[in-house]
């Protein structure tokens, strides 16, 4: 039991995702009746609901590694840019005749290279992530151009293709790729010390320095996973279009990956976190994307949808739902004295 | 900075404890405010259960109790933060009912926090009239608000610049600011909230100038403290609570101190006596050797020789520079001039980590910002340095880690409903006690106590010393800062006294007692002849 708690979040505090889950994807399912229809052809899994998990992909990888950064009290905005440099390495590396493996292993080091730069930033030099981020967020388009040389490069090579387009078990590669981070990231911080660590620094990383925790490395941990997880969601958006784009690459990706963690539950100040409910913040957000695709809306439409969908569902997050009901459980009780109140059903645990 | 006029008190005038003054007659025995029956419930709890309070025109009557007596919740309801569940409340013999802190106010009860609760941001003329300027053409007339703030500022001996701004201004003078603004809001009942934890001994005194001013005024101070010292330099009458229940109200004249702590635990305690008993001289040698270490602006070169098994307390005025010590001493200010040695071999200290490393223990003075990680659960707090220590590579599991915090919950009587709750929902003692477990699991050599007894109540106190003593029975060396200099003597085997950022003198033996730290403090620089003279 003890082992398996470490891992499963506490239901009762997953409620909100939960159910804003379950929402979205039962007004999925009334716009689009065959939502949930999944056929195997060609040993591949087809069907909207798959799509979410697989166009879900990038936003779910960033926001694995946004999580760590965000429970340290920090943030990092380069994770869009950082997608770009790693979708231009690995074009680059390919098209000049390496192969598949060692392409991706470069642009998956040239990743955590960029989080280590930003940890260097945020932990030694004491910069604000805000602003220490923001520098590689705006550099690094300019960094993937000069490796692309301004171009958009486009490749052939199957295996690196197959990362976005490959199947396993019938699962879409990027599913696949998404579950295992999300596994190694949770066995990496969850059954060493370092999860701990790092909810102690983001909740008073004074403290915890006198305590003795080496901060600087763990923050710089912190920062290198989220580089590396935005290297990662870069190769496979690289290899979805057959080409790295510098200009367009995870373009605002990061805006959607800060929102899934919020939605996951991770206060952007710091301290505890959940890298599960993360996950499922990310796949909220697609499944509305995906939602809004098929009712035949409009896609400008999209984004204020989404907007009144975030909203909501922050708002059930807060503690305003639990206030509302006391008050009206209150003036229930004053105009009806004799009624006693019912049983504690104040949800929404913050 | 701050008054000009701030009168030039020797400590040893205060540290008279029996400076009891003498009530003002003139006011009789004139019921200013009457509580009677009071009842607060909270869940499971009653915070106030049927408690009578009687404050007279003209007094200051001290509210006393252990945390969670009922003294914060007693105010609440007084101020009307909380509602009441039973009694009544009447002032000037007229039943009233505030229903927040501003119809409190205008009823006549003005309240000031020990943080204060004004603008940092806006100017000291703009604090003091904030939301009832001086107009003129409908504009506010700056230059008139001045002129009355001024005014208004004088009695209490703060001729200040009243267009700067409040955060400029230290604790104890932005206090004063929030007293004067009750005042002038026709307050006749002040409520002094901890008002002197953050003050050193002479702004405490300028706050008792004020206060015995405003008492010959015909002004009623409820005065709630920790320092008994205080309670019995200023206060008239007391009133004791203890679990919510009033316990008794007595003249400070009747209530000898150990019959007031008494009161306070309902138990017998001798603890709280300082007495000090010889342990004898210790001949070993010293674990840490510290020679003319020191660093720029924060705390002049000093030697110092720290040996197992002994207490040196480090007494000094706030600002004296002793929590500055303390952090050079743990590596976190790091030292620009003069080495370590342990065992004869030299080190750098570069950070807390390499004093870990060397078996150092540090408890901040404020616990909330520097050591407690407060959402964190006690069971976590408690492993944290041990687990930092340990690496992130090698986890604690969860049975170790709830074996150990369930020890030392044992070992301390840290009370908690559960060692997986937050420890910011602890009281202050009982953090300090998860902070000193947090150290104990490490079986440090050398433990630096920073202020371990500020802010908590007097039987978590007496707890605290008592482990003291134990822990240094058992071989373990502690460096104790504290104000309580009767604490200090009651365990130092050597006290180090600072002044201005400088060890001025060495006391050891005999010749520890509050007198001659005092008399050191208050010769105001180093004398010829002592051990640990500052060196240049």
């Amino acid at each position: 039991m003890s082992t398996l708690s470490k891992f499963a979040p506490n239901w009762r505090q997953a409620l909100p995702q939960i159910i804003a889950l379950a929402a979205v994807l039962l007004a999925d399912w009334l716009i689009f009746p065959d939502f949930f229809q999944v056929r195997l052809q060609d040993s591949h899994l087809f069907g909207s609901i798959v799509d979410v998990f697989n166009r879900g992909a990038p936003v779910a990888i960033l926001s694995i590694g946004m999580t760590l950064v965000i429970a340290t009290r920090g943030i990092d905005l380069s994770v869009g840019a950082v997608m770009a440099i790693a979708g231009a390495v690995a074009a680059t590396l390919i098209n000049s005749g390496h192969s598949m493996p060692v392409a991706v292993l470069v642009a998956l080091a040239v990743g955590i290279g960029c989080g280590l730069w930003n940890g260097l930033l945020v932990a030694v030099l004491d910069i604000q992530p805000i602003v220490a981020t923001l520098i590689l967020m705006v550099a690094g388009r300019g960094i993937a151009q000069l490796i692309t040389e301004g171009q958009i490069v486009t490749f052939n090579d199957p295996d690196l293709i197959a990362v976005a387009t490959g199947s396993f078990l019938g699962l879409p590669m990027p599913v696949v790729i998404t579950l295992l981070m999300l596994a190694i990231t949770i066995l990496l911080f969850r059954t060493t010390a370092l999860g701990l660590f790092i909810e102690a620094i983001g909740i008073n990383r004074l403290s915890s320095t006198y305590a003795g925790v080496n901060t600087r490395i763990v923050l710089a941990i912190a920062y290198a996973w989220c580089g590396l997880t935005a290297s990662v969601a870069g190769v496979i958006a690289a290899a979805n279009i057959k080409g790295a784009d510098a200009n367009n690459a995870g373009l605002w990706l990061e805006l959607d990956a800060i929102l899934a963690v919020v939605i996951g539950g991770t206060s952007l100040f710091g301290g505890r976190f959940r890298l599960f409910l993360s996950f499922i913040g990310a796949i909220i957000i697609q499944a509305m994307n995906t939602g809004i695709l098929l009712s035949g809306f409009k896609p400008e439409f999209n984004l204020i949808v989404k907007a009144i969908v975030i909203i909501v569902i922050l708002i059930m997050q807060s503690d305003a739902p639990a206030l509302v009901l006391n008050r009206y459980r209150l003036w229930r009780e004053r105009n009806a004295p004799r009624r006693t109140a019912p049983g504690n059903t104040a949800g929404g645990a913050a | 900075m701050a008054a000009t006029t701030m009168p030039d008190i020797g400590i040893a005038s205060y540290n008279g404890a029996q400076a009891a003054a003498p009530t003002a007659v003139a006011f009789g025995d004139a019921t200013l405010l009457a509580i009677t029956g009071l009842s607060k419930n909270f869940p499971g709890v009653k915070a106030l259960d049927q408690v009578d309070f009687t404050l007279r025109a003209g007094e200051v009557h001290a509210l006393l109790g252990e945390n969670g007596a009922g003294k914060s919740t007693l105010i609440k309801v007084l101020t009307g933060i909380y509602g009441r569940d039973g009694g009544s409340i009447s002032l000037n013999g007229q039943e009233i009912n505030a229903r927040d802190v501003a119809e409190a106010q205008r009823l006549g009860i003005g309240t000031v926090y020990q943080e204060v609760n004004l603008l940092p941001n806006l100017s000291v003329a703009e604090n003091l009239y904030l939301g009832r300027q001086p107009r003129r053409f409908g504009l506010v007339d700056s230059r008139a608000m001045r002129r009355q703030a001024e005014a208004l500022l004088r009695p209490y001996g703060l001729e200040i610049d009243c267009d700067a701004l409040l955060g400029d201004y230290s604790v104890a003078v932005q206090q004063l600011i929030a007293i004067a603004r009750a005042i002038d809001l026709s307050a006749r009942v002040l409520i002094l909230d901890e008002p002197t934890a953050s003050l050193d001994r002479h702004e405490v005194e300028l706050l008792f100038s004020t206060m015995r001013r405003l008492r010959a005024q015909g002004v009623g101070i409820i005065f709630v403290t920790h320092f008994l010292d205080q309670v019995y330099a200023i206060a008239d009458r007391i009133t004791v609570l203890r679990n919510g229940k009033r316990v008794g109200e007595r003249a400070v004249a009747d209530l000898p101190r150990l019959d007031l702590v008494q009161m306070m635990l309902g138990k017998e305690l001798s603890a709280v006596e300082s007495t000090r008993e010889d342990r004898g001289q210790k001949l070993a040698e010293a674990g840490v050797s510290y020679r003319g270490y020191g660093r720029k602006r924060l705390v002049q070169p000093f030697d110092l020789d720290i040996r197992p098994g002994e207490v040196i307390g480090i007494a000094g005025l706030l600002g004296s520079g002793r929590t500055e010590t303390a952090k050079l001493l743990f590596g976190i200010e790091r030292a620009d001039c003069g080495r370590i040695s342990i065992a004869g071999k030299d080190l750098r200290l570069r950070g807390p980590r390499d004093a870990i490393a060397q078996g150092f223990g540090f408890c901040p003075e404020d616990r909330k910002t520097e050591g407690i990680v407060g959402e964190l659960s006690v069971r976590e707090n408690i492993i944290l340095a041990l687990q930092a220590r340990r690496g992130w590579l090698k986890p604690l599991s969860r049975r170790e880690m709830r074996e150990i915090a369930d020890r030392f919950v044992a070992r301390l009587d840290i009370r908690t409903s559960d060692v997986e709750k937050p420890i910011q929902f602890l009281s202050g003692g009982n953090q300090q006690k998860a902070l000193l477990a947090r150290w104990l699991a490490m079986d440090p050599k050398i433990l630096i106590l920073d202020e371990p007894t500020r802010g908590i109540d007097v039987g978590a106190h007496a707890e605290i010393i008592r482990l003291i003593e134990e822990l240094c029975r058992h071989g373990m060396s502690l460096v104790v800062i504290s104000s309580e200099l009767d604490e200090i003597v009651s365990y130092s085997d050597r006290v180090i006294v600072l002044v201005d950022r400088q060890h001025i003198g060495m006391l050891q033996g005999n010749e520890i007692s509050t007198a001659a730290i005092i008399r050191h403090i208050a010769a105001d620089g180093p004398k010829p002849g002592d051990s640990t003279q500052a060196a240049e």
